[in-house]
């Protein structure tokens, strides 16, 4: 559905963009997206995961035809929206002329105008030839914003309107062209905690009703990983994994991925033995057992990545029965409503342990730590 | 759908596609937007310099000579840059003091600052002088005759350099009030709520983090009017020469009267004008970017709390009431006044006695004052909405598009800003006398005089409009499939509407007020109300000229209120 090869975008404003063009040296570049490839499924929500300055909105804008990228394709269900492939005229469709859906950050809800004209500028905006007559138009606009649980607000000023329901305007006005494909620019940021949760579901059951093929970004690790089909993970420029939500957050491939994607232990240490998938660790202090599918030689340096809910914290000793059982002092812990969190030192570490608020221990107090060799991940160090 | 061109092999398919691409509403709108942005700044600065230093035997620096030679010279240095520092002075005074009671403490009857501040606005600079010649002649004035019982005859006198500062300072004040009023309002006050936990007295806490916070401002605000005062005309014309006192503009007024004209001479004393000029607006531009460094704007919209005046509270409220006094309330009644009288003379129970509309009823026999109102009524629609049309497009090519040379537009766009009226006139002047397109001795030498000294104000509104419209929304537009025309009608004029209305509106009421481009440029027939009313003083008919004056406030203040009713009906009443 959406295809998009080798993306290259550099910044530092248009003045540069003859030292920024594809032919200059790399080292006199600053870039924004460095060779970014994917592909999105038909009816697939896509995520662009990151820390902001990673190049997701820049990909996206680039999508949209708001950003003009240095070099690369866009193709969209078949269509070539933007290409530089060597020897050929480049190409690139104006934004406007692109017929994608977008939802911006700020929904950019036009406010000089009511619900039902924000919703009908698309189509009126159509070129002659293809455009509704006056009655289709409304009927159009009134389909969507039936679908969108707005029709008995048509009428009202675009302003007056609840987050939640600026959201489903900024949705209805996307959608109604009915467009191949659906971009999602951080489109939960502004709302607060508790609307943000369920305008989630109420996003995700949108999209997977309509079948819309969607690209979202986003900077929030939570809302990538209930929304979507898969994942990008961006940095720097670069997509550094993809993969489905399970995946990204169960083995990332790297620290940056193991640190951004929730919160994460790391012990550093070397793969003394191996044996099948199960791998010995050495760590400064002690050895963890693991399960890993990876193929890496004796004497590999790793991190292993231990995430809260993989620590079981317990007064007493089950030494001998289960591996990995550490002994430490509770340091400091965290009453987090739905949660309890105790911070353990264990030798030189501090490992942050999740577990049911019906445990909690008084700091000072000697515990035993034990980890799941099944929910450990071994990283390869960057 | 549309795909990649078409595949024309031959080359004209090419060049046809260029040409389309030329040929698009977007890039013929910017180009003509652009021209005419740079030829209004432009060409008259190019002429005027020609006209200075060329004659018709080329290169010469006698206008300089002439200009410059003249032993009353250094005098006429002195009363500029005395009359200009010190009516900035007073009116940054008067101004930051009303504001800071406005905004920071409980000071009674703040209503009438926001008269105070509008009023002055629809009250030329002519009349507002003339007013003052009533009140404080050393002859006739109301106030002489009131204190004579008193202090003696002619106590106070309006036709010296403290006269002339005191006219202009008061009628700038509110231009500085407006200015600081911004400047206190947009400063986060837990600044200052936190320097007084510090344990600052409320004087520590003025002194030590208002000032300088405000610093910016004030040096911005004192130079500014440093500028506009060495740019006034009216005021040294009518208060100055009377008693030979000359500043850069009356003396250009005053070589260009005396037959035959010196233009070479009144040039080089325009460009000497336009030295100041500049270097006035670059050394506020350069404190107001250093300025930029300590921001304290914050989004939030506070609402600091008042400081307590205790005491001193009727006081402040007795030196409110003088100020609107003497701002709106004299200047005004004296001008009705006049207006009813067959002569002027002091109030007296026969002066009440005689008085009459007649001065009313004669403005309609005059035909020169129905077609001066006239005139001065299209030239004030006309140029307000062509800069603000323009300057709509101007707006969009500096903020949003990336063009390569949009700063550019920016600047040209202010250049108008540092040429003084009088100058922009005598150079508009230089260039029309040589067109070969009959537009000199016309109304459009006027429109264009207008339009060229508007134009900085017209961007400046459209500009700070523009950045309040969210980028997304116009990118949103463009998204849903409209084309830069469609958005630019559809989405960002709708957005902007306020903005251009509050330019508009602004840019009528200065161009019914101006004199300085317009004494240069006007020829018989083609008067304006202020030149009228210039003429009528000249003349002396004081009685005439209050009654044509009281019609060209009411004219204004109608106006104003048509357009703001209209406003609010138009434009979106965001909260």
């Amino acid at each position: 559905m959406l295809r998009i090869n080798n993306l290259v975008k550099s910044f530092d404003g248009e003045r540069r963009r003859r030292r920024n063009s594809p032919s200059a040296p790399q080292e006199a570049r600053v870039f924004a997206v460095n060779d970014v490839s994917f592909n999105v499924e038909n009816g697939q929500l896509f995520t662009l995961l990151g820390p902001s300055g990673c190049g997701k909105t820049t990909t996206l804008r680039s999508i949209a035809g708001l950003e003009r990228p240095d070099s690369g394709t866009i193709e969209v269900g078949g269509r070539v929206l933007f290409s530089t492939k060597e020897g050929k005229k480049p190409l690139n469709v104006p934004a406007n002329e692109r017929g994608l859906g977008m939802v911006f950050q700020s929904y950019a809800i036009w406010p000089h105008m009511s619900v039902f004209d924000n919703v009908a500028f698309p189509l009126q905006v159509k070129k002659r030839g293809d455009r509704l007559g006056r009655k289709e138009i409304s009927e159009r606009v009134m389909r969507v914003l039936e679908t969108m649980e707005l029709a008995n607000l048509a009428d009202r000023q675009a302003t007056k309107l609840s987050g939640g329901q600026q959201q489903r305007l900024a949705l209805a006005r996307a959608l109604v062209i009915e467009p191949p494909l659906l971009l999602l620019d951080e489109p939960l940021s502004n709302l607060d905690a508790k609307l943000r949760e369920s305008l989630r579901y109420e996003l995700k059951r949108v999209q997977r009703e309509l079948g819309i093929t969607s690209v979202y970004v986003t900077h929030d690790q939570v809302e990538a990983l209930a929304l979507s089909n898969s994942i990008a993970v961006m940095r720097n420029g670069n997509v550094v994994q993809l993969g489905r939500p399970r995946e990204i957050y169960e083995n990332p491939n790297c620290r940056f991925v193991a640190e951004f994607i929730g919160t994460s232990n790391f012990l550093s240490g070397n793969v003394v033995s191996k044996d099948g998938d199960r791998y010995t660790v050495n760590t400064v202090d002690g050895q963890i057992v693991l399960d890993s599918a990876a193929n890496l030689p004796m004497g590999t340096d790793v991190i292993v990545s231990v995430r809260p809910e993989a620590v079981e914290v317990s007064t007493t000793s089950r030494q001998g029965e289960v591996p990995n059982e550490w002994k430490g002092t509770v340091l400091t812990r965290a009453y987090l409503g739905d949660s309890l969190d105790h911070v353990v030192g264990v030798g030189k570490h501090e490992l942050r342990t999740r577990g049911n608020p019906t445990t909690s221990i008084e700091p000072g107090t000697e515990v035993y730590l034990r980890m799941d060799p099944a929910k450990l991940v071994l990283v390869p160090v960057d | 759908m549309t795909t990649a061109s078409p595949a024309v092999p031959a080359r004209k398919g090419a060049t046809l596609g260029w040409l389309r691409r030329l040929g698009t509403p977007k890039l013929i709108i910017i180009v003509v937007v652009a021209g005419v942005i740079g030829y209004l700044a432009l060409v008259p600065l190019y002429y005027l310099i020609w006209g200075t230093f060329f004659d018709a035997n080329g290169f010469t620096l006698g206008g300089f000579a002439r200009a410059y030679g003249d032993p009353r010279v250094g005098g006429m240095i002195g009363n500029s840059l005395w009359f200009a520092v010190g009516a900035a002075v007073l009116s940054l005074v008067v101004g930051t003091a009303l504001a800071y009671l406005n905004v920071r403490t409980d000071v009674p009857f703040k209503g009438l600052f926001f008269a105070a501040s509008i009023i002055p606005l629809i009250i030329p600079g002519i009349l507002y002088t003339i007013a003052w010649i009533f009140l404080a002649s050393p002859d006739i004035g109301l106030l002489n005759k009131l204190i004579e019982p008193v202090f003696g005859p002619g106590f106070f006198d309006v036709f010296t350099v403290w006269g002339m500062v005191w006219v202009e300072g008061l009628h700038l004040s509110p231009i500085v009030f407006l200015l600081m009023v911004a400047a206190f309002r947009s400063m986060d006050p837990s600044l200052e709520e936190s320097a007084l936990m510090s344990g600052a007295s409320r004087w520590q806490v003025f002194r030590r983090v208002t000032v300088p916070l405000t610093r910016p401002a004030i040096v911005a605000a004192v130079l500014v009017m440093v500028v506009r005062s060495l740019e006034s005309f009216e005021v040294p014309a009518l208060l100055g020469l009377q008693n030979g006192i000359y500043v850069f503009t009356s003396r250009i007024y005053f070589v260009l009267r005396t037959y035959p004209p010196d233009l070479a001479a009144a040039g080089a004393l325009a460009v000497g004008l336009l030295v100041f000029a500049v270097i006035g607006v670059a050394i506020s531009n350069l404190v107001g970017r250093s300025g930029k460094t300590y921001q304290t704007v914050t989004g939030k919209g506070f609402r600091p709390r008042p400081m307590e005046l205790g005491k001193w509270r009727p006081v402040m409220g007795g030196v409110i009431v003088l100020y609107f006094f003497l701002t709106v309330v004299g200047p005004l009644l004296v001008l009705l006044y006049t207006s009813l009288l067959k002569f002027y003379q002091a109030p007296s129970t026969e002066a009440f006695a005689s008085m009459s509309l007649d001065n009313y009823r004669q403005l309609f026999d005059i035909s020169d004052a129905m077609t001066a109102l006239k005139n001065s009524l299209a030239l004030g629609l006309g140029s307000a909405t062509l800069v603000m049309v323009l300057m709509a497009v101007g707006a969009w090519i500096v903020v949003r598009s990336r063009i390569p040379g949009r700063q550019l537009v920016d600047h040209l766009s202010f250049v108008p800003l540092v040429i003084p009226g009088l100058v922009l006139g005598l150079a508009l002047s230089f260039v029309y006398l040589r067109s070969p397109i009959p537009i000199y001795g016309t109304i459009f030498i006027l429109l264009i005089a207008y339009c060229t000294r508007y134009m900085p104000y017209g961007m400046r509104y459209a500009v700070t409009s523009m950045h309040q419209i969210s980028a997304e929304l116009e990118e949103s537009a463009q998204v849903s499939g409209a084309s830069w025309w469609q958005t630019f009608r559809r989405v960002l004029l709708p957005l902007l509407s306020p903005g251009l209305l509050a330019g508009w509106i602004y840019i009528l009421v200065v161009s019914f007020r101006e004199l300085s481009s317009s004494i240069l440029l006007y020829s018989p027939g083609n008067e304006v109300l202020s030149i009228l009313i210039f003429e009528q003083y000249e003349n002396g008919q004081f009685t005439v000229l209050a009654a044509l004056g009281v019609v060209m406030v009411l004219t204004l203040a109608v106006l104003v209120i048509i357009a703001y009713k209209l406003g609010a009906k138009v434009g979106l009443r965001q909260d």
